[in-house]
């Protein structure tokens, strides 16, 4: 089966990361890339998004499309980026996103086949 | 012929169900078809049998009902079909699926209420109708909360399958969780229960039983399973013909079943010997202290205040911290036990035995106003019948 794993930073992580010397920080990228590279026969796509301040947001359900600055959803939880996995089961997805090194919350979600 | 009790209905049933929908999710290689098929057949199974009687062989009956239905329904489906046809019964003995079917029924990707109907429903046999009146909620909501779990467990992708050695703690704790609130559900609504409707206490007693026959070395399974059975043995004494709460030390001893009892007790001592200390073994201790007191004098408080610590030590709760006070008073006295209930006024101040247990050290100590203002409180704060008649009682005496 096919997922979507969306990775989801929070306040608290993104102030940690900012917290942290370049050492550090380099030393966590170098934690994700090392994930994406053990775990490649498994992730079809991935990538990383840029914040949610960069977001524009279209609105097309009430006459004219309506252009609006910033993210759908305002709030402390952001989606940071995505991996389209292919996988056996559900238990699978969970073992995969158990060992994520980086942000707190992933979203597991199906793709409709 | 005989008509069957209800009882044996429901036992006949919920032997019989679970396996049947594992054998026809081997055959059909689907959850959600089977289980369908296999609740058409014990909706069929409690139409004929209360007036025809139950076949000698209830197994072959639900199965050429299930399969029959197969057939009909899945009619478009050839897969299905020459599955359904290629298989006669009874199969050949295989092992006992049904413990996939309880780890699916209670994957942690379900919500609570969805792992709840559902191991009812598919792996004890109960209608959604039974699940309805067993919790007192509509019969809609129980339906739409299988289908939900049901449509969950084919569009995530959840597995049919036991789970892997480095999950299986995580897993199975979440088995006992849903075990654990079945009989809390049954145990707490069987004061004013009416006695046609489903004995929940029963069902869970079953679960833990069949879980620890398919899992004889987890401790924590069988610590369950001796908490549960050492709960029930003492049912009969615990309500008075009025159904009103008869409190531990004024319970007739006579009317427990001390053969439960015991066994139990050696249920727990072999769980101990696997050296895996858990919550339920050290609930399931803590009980039969109390259960294998031949009088309430006789209770060892002090191995009771142990056993309070130890589970607090491995799952720590402000509620566990209330009952280890509770014993405290029969250690150390009412002042101590006063002093560890007080410090726990701010996560308990909603629970209503906070307030009862309160009320009645502060009437120990002397302290009757405040001691009834704590028990008013407590009144507010319950709605169960039989809890509050035994706060009234209370109230009335002083």
């Amino acid at each position: 089966m096919k997922y979507v794993l969306m990775f989801v930073d929070t306040e608290q992580f993104a102030a940690d990361l900012a917290a942290m010397d370049e050492a550090e920080r380099e030393r966590a990228y170098a934690r994700v890339r090392q994930w994406f590279a053990d775990h490649h026969d498994k992730i079809t796509h991935h990538a990383h998004l840029m914040p949610p301040d960069t977001a524009t947001t279209l609105r097309l359900d009430r006459g004219e499309p309506l252009v609006t600055d910033g993210p759908f959803v305002e709030g402390k939880e952001v989606v940071s980026g995505y991996a389209e996995i292919e996988v056996a089961d559900l238990d699978e997805a969970l073992r995969l996103a158990k060992s994520w090194p980086a942000c707190p919350v992933v979203e597991i979600r199906p793709i409709a086949s | 012929m005989t008509h069957p009790s209800h009882a044996e209905l429901a036992r006949v049933v919920r032997d019989h169900a679970g396996r049947l929908t594992a054998s026809l999710v081997h055959l059909v290689g689907d959850f959600a078809a089977a289980e369908d098929l296999v609740q058409d057949a014990i909706e069929a199974a409690l139409t004929h049998w209360p007036t025809e009687g139950i076949p000698q062989r209830p197994d072959a009956w639900l199965y050429t009902v299930a399969r029959r239905r197969g057939l009909d329904v899945l009619r478009r489906e050839s897969r299905y079909r020459e599955k359904l046809t290629l298989v006669a019964w009874p199969a050949e003995p295989e092992p006992d699926d049904r413990l996939r079917l309880i780890f699916t029924c209670c994957h942690p990707a379900l919500p609570r209420t969805g792992q709840v109907a559902l191991t009812l429903r598919v792996v004890c046999g109960l209608t959604t109708a039974q699940i309805a009146k067993a919790f007192l909620i509509p019969e809609s909501t129980v339906g739409q909360r299988i289908t939900r779990a049901k449509r969950k467990i084919t569009d995530a992708g959840i597995p049919y399958r036991i789970p892997a050695a480095d999950e299986l703690r995580t897993r199975l704790a979440e088995v006992l969780a849903v075990i654990y609130l079945l009989f809390n559900e049954g145990y707490l609504s069987s004061g004013g229960r009416h006695a046609q409707s489903r004995d929940l206490t029963d069902d869970a007693e079953f679960l833990a039983a069949l879980l620890h026959h398919l899992m004889p070395t987890e401790p924590e399974v069988a610590g369950l399973l001796a908490l549960i059975r050492l709960h029930r043995a003492r049912a009969a004494a615990r309500f008075d013909h009025n159904s009103e709460i008869i409190q531990l030390q004024h319970q007739d001893r006579s009317l427990w079943d001390h053969q439960v009892i015991a066994d139990a007790g050696r249920l727990i001592a072999r769980a101990a010997a696997l050296k895996r200390p858990g919550p339920y073994q050290l609930q399931a201790a803590i009980v039969a202290c109390h259960a294998e007191a031949e009088r309430w004098e006789d209770t060892d408080w002090t191995q009771i205040v142990v056993l309070y610590d130890m589970l607090l030590h491995l799952a720590p709760s402000p509620v566990t911290r209330l009952h280890r006070a509770i014993a405290l008073r029969y250690v150390t006295g009412p002042a101590a036990a006063l002093r560890e209930v007080e410090a726990l006024a701010d996560d308990l101040n909603g629970y209503h035995l906070f307030h009862a247990t309160r009320a009645e050290l502060l009437r120990d100590l002397g302290h009757a106003d405040q001691a009834q203002a704590a028990d008013e409180r407590a009144l507010t704060l319950t709605a169960n019948p039989a809890e509050r008649s035994l706060l009234w009682q209370r109230l009335n005496w002083t």
